[in-house]
């Protein structure tokens, strides 16, 4: 039978492109390995201090280009600071927003979604009205409010942020619970007394982890995106540390002479967040076929 | 029907007031509003009595039933910053934000739907690469960098569009895209997914059963019924597109809401700040009402409960 | 009335599914004959290839996965094999049609009746607006719906499955074609609706003289509408006969098993009669006859060697060795 099917050319590249698509994952998976290394060891492989200033050495061009130096390989921006140095450093700054608020915010969406899925009732009501009204908010300007009135800091784009982001893992969660409530499994349970903070954490919550594991991937590119953006705004984690959205901030006004201090944090933004979005998109279809739309 | 509307509309007024008491007692927080209206040279008394006056001595709760009540009647206070009606201020920059979201619109619609039928029309071909690498991009990049770096190509380095302000259609062009690519993305794959799921229908094996010509059955079986999400996600990204104007505005210094929101901020002009949110909020849950109640009038079948 | 010459010829054919589990001989060798006038009845199990069988005769087999790969149909004597799309989507609705399964699901939601109607009409007849009309309401006036007009002018969902099944008839028969087919089309209806239905199609054949493929796992149906039985099994045909000599003379294990496992009326059963095991996985077919694994009188060449088509009697032909 194998036979018959490598003599068909188009039966052999559909095999191919599928052991490519099955391969795409593992682009995605190496450049998020290499951030988190860089996010968690990025003081040893910098070439210079993240926020060292060089002031005999501002806006050094990329080593390729002309005036460039092998000393600074991505160039420098306004203060001299190395930009690689700099995209490294961001790396831990993402890193850190990124996961901590992806816990948060699940964890915060798992109980909501537990508690009014599987109670029901008033509970359900009171806590669903919650979560469309942190739905329903321009998320981006009620983040700049928030982020303008507790003041920039690391902690307080964290707090920003999960208080804005729970309420998409309750909402598909809460569908989930409402289905997998009525399985068999379930009603075994119950008819077994099992109480029902144990029928929620035992039986429903395992049932719930695929689909928390692809929204909290998905999530992360969207968590890195509104930090950077925030930070872009000056409303985000404050200099000089390096984060990314702040880098391209800086070079915003440097457009029209140096390029490269806004193009390189912008392209590190963009590759890990593509990764993220390919390996939410792969985890998504592994572990829940149904789960389609956009 | 009547009662689904009903039950909706009254969700929707619990969210805004939920909402509308959030964004007061956040801008409250910002910092004391009276230190920044009175002249530097006030003695404390005199801010007393601004204070007085301007009805910030009274607990939170009455200044927030003041505060709502105005807005019922379309007064949403005075603007510290440009010392008039923020209503007036609001309305002076609207016209730019409705102008920007309504080309990214256009441009999202157009791309998007386009890309996302022809690529479930052949899958795998051509189309459906270049749709998913085009949707994986809009999803993948930040508003403010895709900005800064058409500015890049197309004003410094080729010199055809202004980096800035408005006034002629070229200047339209960028920000438009920029807001536009995002939403395309969304498009893009919904129109996908939708028009696979029809093309699977059984409805679809008739239309071919029946032997139309493979024209009518994409452009009128399939196309039609894949509208219908397509439609409403086009209602609900309209409504989204307010969360990136914000960026997209500061970036090319486009003269709208958004921007007019930072600057706000920037400058502790709390009144103002409020009113933006608030009629933001209020358009979002107007939308999102909206296209519920259109979506189970335009589809009978919908089940209400 | 059911004359001599063949509508419907199908020599030979072959439909493969090409998997990542390897290839799917859904339909492996069919043959069968189908004469003007004849109501023909396609019997098996679920999965055995019947329904690939109806929809490679109209070409609309699902791709990329599932091709045609070896036979012949000939349809009053053109092979529709060698036809290209756009002679086949010709063909295709005007000369022969197809009821499917699910009347739920096979009428457009957003199109009303008439318009669904009349566009068949329209790509295959040059008729006047007018005229079109006209003949949709005949259409349906010819499948008992009532007040036509009204009808006609409303959306599926504001039927129920036996009118919209009706309807889906009506679609068919909108261009006289020459051979229609009917893929389960009662098997979603209720048991009272599906009889109203199979009665109302059976006197419409009769009349227009229409030549019918069935499609059916029950063998009620066959009984009261077909005038011959192909008994499909792992996308073969192995036994074809008039209705009545099959139902009095079943020469095929298979074919027996089915029968006996039909509940009887004067009998009173405690247990019905199963047939053992499973039908056989369509990818990984054993080598001689695919039904030996179930067979009861399973014989050593049974496992080595597909048997040929035989003729037990005049007309009645199996694929058994117990009949070599």
């Amino acid at each position: 039978m194998e036979h018959i099917l490598t003599a068909l050319p188009w039966a052999r590249r559909l095999t191919q492109v599928r052991q490519i698509l099955r391969h795409v994952p593992v682009v995605s998976v190496l450049i998020l390995l290499v951030f988190i290394v860089f996010g968690i060891f990025g003081n040893y492989f910098m070439p210079h201090e993240a926020t060292k200033a060089h002031f005999g050495d501002v806006l050094t061009p990329p080593m390729w280009q002309e005036g460039g130096s092998a000393e600074y390989i991505l160039g420098t921006d306004h203060l001299g600071r190395d930009i690689l140095s700099r995209i490294i450093g961001g790396a831990t700054i993402s890193l850190e927003v990124g996961f901590i608020v992806i816990f948060f915010a699940g964890a915060l969406g798992v109980v909501v979604a537990l508690l009014s899925g599987y109670l029901g009732g008033r509970i359900d009501a009171v806590l669903m009205r919650i979560t469309d009204m942190f739905l329903s908010m321009p998320f981006l300007m009620i983040a700049i409010v928030l982020a303008a009135v507790l003041g920039a800091s690391t902690k307080n784009i964290i707090i920003v942020l999960v208080t804005l982001g729970w309420a998409g893992y309750a909402r598909v969660l809460r569908g989930e619970v409402l289905r997998i409530k009525e399985r068999d499994f379930v009603l075994l349970a119950r008819v077994a007394r099992c109480s029902k903070t144990r029928i929620m954490l035992r039986h429903i919550f395992p049932n719930i982890v695929n689909t928390l594991v692809v929204l909290g991937t998905l999530q992360l590119g969207q968590v890195i995106i509104a930090e950077s953006s925030l930070s872009f705004l000056g409303l985000g984690v404050p200099p000089p540390a390096p984060a990314w959205g702040s880098m391209v901030g800086d070079g915003r006004d440097l457009i029209f002479s140096a390029w490269w201090v806004s193009f390189f944090p912008g392209m590190a933004i963009l590759f890990v967040v593509m990764s993220t979005n390919l390996l939410g998109d792969w985890l998504r279809i592994r572990l829940d076929p149904k789960f389609r739309q956009l | 029907m009547a009662n689904y509307i009903l039950k909706r509309l009254w969700q929707a007024l619990i969210c805004l007031i939920g909402i509308s008491v959030i964004i007061f007692f956040l801008s409250h927080l910002s910092g004391d509003p009276v230190l920044l209206m009175a002249s530097p040279e006030a003695t404390q008394e005199d801010i007393e009595e601004l204070r007085r006056t301007l009805g910030l001595d009274k607990p939170l709760y009455v200044q927030y039933w003041v505060f709502i009540s105005g807005v019922v009647q379309g007064d949403f206070g005075q603007s510290i910053k440009w010392s008039k009606p923020c209503i007036d201020v609001w309305l002076s920059r609207f016209p730019n934000t409705l102008l920007l979201g309504s080309a990214a619109m256009a441009f999202s619609l157009i791309v998007g739907i386009l890309t996302g039928v022809l690529s479930a029309v052949k899958v795998g071909g051509w189309f459906d690469k270049f749709g998913k690498i085009f949707a994986l991009m809009g999803q993948s990049l930040p508003v403010f960098w895709v900005g800064l770096m058409l500015i890049l190509i197309f004003s410094v380095n080729l010199g055809w569009l202004p980096t800035s302000g408005h006034g002629s259609w070229k200047h339209l062009i960028m920000p438009a895209f920029t807001l536009g690519w995002y939403f395309t993305a969304a498009t893009t794959r919904l129109s996908r997914s939708a028009m696979l799921d029809v093309l699977d229908s059984e409805y679809i094996k008739m239309a071919r059963v029946k032997g139309l010509p493979e024209y009518l059955v994409i452009m009128k079986h399939a196309f039609r019924n894949a509208l219908i999400p397509i439609i409403t996600l086009a209602a609900l990204n309209l409504i989204m597109l307010l969360n990136g104007t914000v960026i997209t505005e500061v970036v090319f210094n486009w003269e709208g809401i958004g921007r007019l929101v930072v600057d706000a901020i920037f400058a502790r002009d709390y009144p103002l700040v409020q009113c933006c949110v608030l009629i933001a909020s209020m358009l979002f849950i107007a939308t999102n009402l909206f296209v519920d109640i259109l979506y189970a009038y335009i589809d009978p079948r919908i089940h209400y409960h | 009335m059911i004359s001599n010459d063949n509508v419907l010829e199908v020599q030979d054919l072959k439909t493969h599914f090409y998997t990542s589990r390897g290839v799917v001989k859904a339909v492996d060798g069919v043959s069968f004959a189908l004469k003007r006038g004849e109501a023909l009845g396609l019997v098996g199990e679920s999965g055995c290839g019947k329904s690939i069988t109806c929809f490679s005769l109209i070409r609309l087999v699902p791709r990329p996965a599932g091709r045609i790969v070896g036979g012949k149909v000939l349809l009053e004597g053109e092979d529709l094999l060698t036809k290209n799309e756009k002679e086949m989507t010709k063909i295709r609705g005007k000369r022969i049609t197809m009821i499917l399964q699910d009347p739920m699901m096979s009428l457009n939601p957003v199109f009303t009746i008439g318009e669904q109607i009349t566009e068949t009409i329209r790509v295959h007849q040059k008729l006047g607006k007018m005229e079109i009309w006209e003949k949709v309401k005949e259409m349906l006036r010819l499948v008992r719906i009532p007040s036509p007009e009204v009808r006609m002018r409303e959306y599926p969902h504001q039927m129920s499955g036996g009118m919209r099944q009706r309807i889906s008839g009506a679609i068919a028969l909108s261009c006289q074609p020459s051979v229609l087919i009917a893929d389960e089309a009662t098997t979603a209806l209720d048991v009272t609706i599906q009889a109203q239905f199979l009665s109302l199609f059976k006197e419409i054949q009769e009349q227009a003289n229409l030549s019918m493929i069935v499609v059916t796992h029950d063998f009620g149906i066959v009984a009261r509408a077909c005038d011959r039985v192909a008994v499909m099994y792992a996308g073969k045909i192995v036994e074809n006969a008039e209705t009545r000599e099959l139902f009095n003379n079943p020469a095929h294990p298979y074919t027996i098993a089915l029968l006996n496992s039909l509940p009887k009326m004067e009998m009173k059963v405690d247990t019905l009669y199963s047939i053992e095991g499973q039908p056989p996985e369509l990818h990984a077919l054993p080598p001689g006859c695919s039904f030996a694994p179930r067979c009861s009188h399973v014989m050593e060449i049974c496992q080595r060697e597909y048997p040929p088509q035989k003729e037990v009697a005049p007309g009645h032909f199996a694929r058994c060795w117990l009949k070599g």
